[in-house]
């Protein structure tokens, strides 16, 4: 039974069609990378899954009940962290985190204490005057305090430093090893690397990609730069290779990754001398889909992204 | 580049934000004193009227704490005294207001930080406010020198009247300058320009208390001297006009203009100078729910209501003691207050009443408040996080809505007690009467329920528009209750406020009937409203 099942979850405002067919299942005991563009329904997505907005079609599972009709009983399992955290200016941060414990029905005030001292957050201080990544690691502690199934997390690293962003991978690491669930939105490349088991790409309102990050790699096409001892002809032919440029005599070229050994076949008659082959980098998969300008999965209108 | 380079822009800025509010300023403050000039020409028509009405302003104590002083007998004077009063005070909060948004508030969202990283010198963020709010001060004044001039009041005490409300206007800009330095938030900058005018009235109250009558004039004691609502009187329009009064608004601007660019030069960007305390570091067991929660957001405002409620009652109760005699030779006032007191004979009765329904309508203005904050919450993310615990949006809401209620009821309460006994304690008898009042100001109540039910069904079905109409909706009942019987406005209209339908209790019975339906109509809207937004997307 899947902790989050979207099937075809369609939600205008207005004229705009912020979601548009979105489909997401995220499994028990996994970090759940949630990438896309900015203003391409993430947020939207999340806000449906906690039955804030109310989607116009498809279907919406969330730890088997209904986000919408079951709010109140399925947010005692689930904690959040919004991607801008506002909070009350005259509470404290440790006021603040406590009344978002109890308004969820508890709190570990062991791993409240722990959590403040690991993310080095003063609880004293009045919200007005914490900085935007203070306020997000009060959100932070606050869910984290909350032993829950699911954490829906939204770009909740945004502000956080290089070592409480360690801090954070930690804890999340921590939350999955005591069997949760974990949604992670995030632009942060390295993080989703570190955490996530599987990842879903969405543009436009829809859902371009969806699996493990081996699996979309493989999706994705090697570079490969080589060396021959006589000039090299004809690859550009072949079929599955992409992009052949002449650099420093070598010559750099992408090819698909089913199509890895005719190239390798043919590269051999020429007399290999040097040849590297690069894997994508996460950056350049994503890219590929943030970007959107040489594959099929384009989505049409892209004037259709709402602003968020 | 100067500290001034950038301020052109920013000043085009400020006014392309503001110029909504900006045209009703201007258009309304000349508006509100053709009307106001015009009510009192109509009702003092002839000398003796004005004679009587002179000879009260100088000798009653109420008179003179409320109205000011008077230097003349004519119906400019007349106009003065009883415009004066609502007239600075909108110009120096409208002031206030103006500035903090366009200054501290900034600090406050980050966006004088972007503001600041541009090619704008130092002092231009404050500079550039500072000339718009005073312009309009200005602009404002001319307008309303022409509307009392239109009315029919001579025209160089028109200017002087006019020229004293935008001094005043222009004084509140300059403190406000100053306050906006020292809080880190602009609600705390508000609250200390709003303190600084309640010690401007309460200076200018007793200067003009503890002063001498000369004739036909009012010589204040030196404390209205202290205060800018004091000096705006002291320009004496319509007596022999002291033009260059107007001129201590001036030079309090230059100085607290200076002083605030001091004051700007010795803090960061976003700091304030009252710095702000720690708070605990675990929330204490009242704070952890809906309800607590509310209570701690919601405390500080109901104390400052009640303590302005309280002192305003018992003012209001002693003016009553006065009113027989400052009415009895007014028969237009007299039927204007048994118009708004129930239409009885006995005028104490109905001045109480009437005093009752206007803390009613005033109060309005609390529950509005009140209520709205969850619109507030709403746009800036925080109902979001609440509303994604386990905490239902009925529950929710509802809390809301019975913490407004509750703080109404108290109001009420409150401001029927504390008039009855400043009554008492005049008339004798004083717990008698506060208890007979306190229960006077509860019958009130319905019709604030009616309020709350109004504000929760516009925040449940059209949210977006629920601040506007919210006020839009509470004004219109004010100006209902105001002007109506003052305008021989048909039944029909009139009844279309909650507050017509109370029954001016002291002046007459209590009728069960009408409180039931007002009740009722309460329920009605607040069932739409909860519904509305246990529906509705949130954020919309």
């Amino acid at each position: 039974m899947p902790v989050i099942a979207i099937d075809g979850l369609v939600k205008s405002f207005g004229a705009v069609r912020a979601l548009d067919g979105l489909n997401l299942q995220v499994e028990a005991g996994e970090v759940h990378g949630f990438l896309g563009p900015n203003g391409s329904g993430k947020s939207t997505t999340i806000r449906v899954l906690l039955g804030l907005l109310r989607g116009d079609a498809g279907q919406v599972r969330l730890l088997d009940g209904d986000p919408w009709r079951d709010a109140v009983t399925l947010h005692r399992r689930l904690a959040y962290v919004p991607g801008d955290v506002n909070l009350w200016p005259n509470l404290s941060g440790g006021e603040a985190i406590d009344l978002f414990g109890a308004l969820r029905g508890g709190l570990d005030q062991r791993r409240r204490d722990e959590l403040l001292e690991r993310f080095d957050l003063d609880p004293t201080k009045k919200c007005r005057a914490y900085s935007k990544g203070n306020r997000q690691k009060v959100a932070i502690v606050a869910a984290f305090a909350s032993e829950v199934e699911l954490y829906v997390l939204d770009e909740p690293t945004s502000g956080l430093d290089p070592l409480m962003e360690a801090v954070f991978q930690e804890e999340v690491r921590r939350l999955t090893g005591n069997g949760a669930t974990v949604l992670l939105s995030s632009h942060v490349l390295a993080e989703v690397e570190a955490l996530c088991d599987r990842v879903s790409i969405i543009r436009a309102g829809r859902t371009v990609e969806s699996g493990s990050l081996s699996e979309l790699r493989h999706l994705a096409r090697t570079t490969v730069t080589v060396e021959t001892v006589r000039p090299l002809t004809g690859v550009a032919e072949l079929p599955g290779v992409h992009e052949v440029r002449a650099v420093d005599g070598r010559v750099r070229l992408e090819v698909e990754p089913e199509h890895l050994d005719a190239l390798l076949a043919h590269l051999i008659r020429f007399e290999v001398r040097a040849l590297v082959s690069a894997p994508p980098t996460l950056e350049e998969l994503f890219l590929r889909h943030y970007d959107g300008a040489d594959d099929g999965q384009v989505v049409a209108d892209r004037g259709a992204e709402p602003a968020q | 580049m100067s500290a001034f380079t950038g301020t052109g822009r920013l000043a085009r800025l400020v006014l392309r934000r503001d110029r909504i509010k900006l045209g009703a300023w201007l258009l309304g403050t000349p508006l509100l004193g053709f009307a106001l000039a015009g009510s009192v020409i109509e009702f003092y028509p002839d000398e003796a009227a004005r004679l009587s009405y002179a000879d009260t302003a100088l000798t009653s104590v109420v008179a003179r704490a409320f109205n000011g002083p008077i230097f003349n007998a004519d119906l400019g004077s007349i106009v003065v005294a009883e415009a004066y009063l609502t007239l600075t005070l909108l110009a120096a909060l409208v002031s206030t207001f103006a500035v903090v948004r366009h200054t501290r508030q900034n600090e406050e969202t980050g966006r004088a930080e972007l503001l600041g990283a541009a090619v704008v010198g130092r002092h231009a963020l404050l500079t550039a406010p500072l000339l718009v709010v005073v312009g309009a001060n200005v602009a404002a004044a001319l307008l309303l020198g022409l509307a009392f001039a239109a009315a029919g009041l001579p025209l160089a005490g028109s200017l002087a009247a006019a020229g004293a409300v935008g001094g005043v206007g222009v004084a509140f800009t300059a403190v406000a300058a100053v306050t906006a330095q020292l809080t880190v938030t602009s609600r705390g900058a508000n609250a200390l320009a709003a303190a600084a005018i309640g010690v401007a009235f309460l200076l200018r109250a007793a200067g003009d208390v503890l002063g001498e009558r000369d004739g036909l004039q009012l010589v204040s004691a030196w404390p209205s001297w202290l205060s800018p609502l004091g000096w705006g009187n002291q320009v004496r329009a319509f007596g022999v006009e002291r033009w260059w009064v107007l001129g201590l608004p001036v030079v309090l601007l230059v100085g607290a203009t200076l002083a605030a660019f001091g004051l700007a030069r010795r803090r960061d960007l976003g700091a304030g100078l009252l710095s702000d305390r720690r708070g605990p570091a675990r929330a204490a067991a009242g704070l952890l729910s809906p309800s607590g929660l509310l209570w701690r957001l919601h405390r500080g405002s109901l104390v400052g209501w009640s303590v302005a409620v309280v002192i305003l009652g018992v003012s209001m109760g002693f003016a009553a003691d006065e009113v027989n005699d400052v009415i009895a030779e007014n028969p237009a006032a007299a039927e204007l207050i048994a118009a708004m007191g129930g239409g009885v004979d006995d005028l104490v009765d109905a001045f109480l009443a009437a005093m009752l329904g206007v803390f009613a309508l005033v109060i309005g203005a609390y529950v509005v408040q009140a209520l709205l904050r969850t619109r507030a919450d709403e746009s800036g993310g925080v109902l979001e996080a609440v509303l994604a615990t386990a905490v239902g949006r009925v529950r929710w809401l509802a809390t809301q809505v019975v913490g407004a209620a509750l703080g109404a009821a108290v109001l009420v309460l409150l401001a029927g007690l504390a008039t009855g006994l400043g009554y008492g304690l005049a008339a004798g008898d004083p717990g008698r009467w506060a208890l007979h009042l306190g229960g006077a100001g509860l019958l009130q109540l319905p019709a604030l329920l009616v309020v709350t039910g109004l504000v929760t069904a516009l925040l449940g079905l059209v949210p977006r528009w629920s601040v506007s109409l919210s006020w839009a909706v509470l004004i219109g009942f004010l100006l209902l209750g105001q002007l109506g019987a003052a305008l021989d406005l048909p039944q029909a209209v009139l009844n279309l406020s909650p507050y017509t339908h109370v029954p001016a209790v002291p002046a007459v019975e209590v009728t069960v009937l009408p409180l039931v339906l007002l009740t009722a109509v309460a329920g009605a809207l607040l069932a739409a409203g909860l519904v509305g937004f246990r529906r509705r997307d949130v954020p919309s």
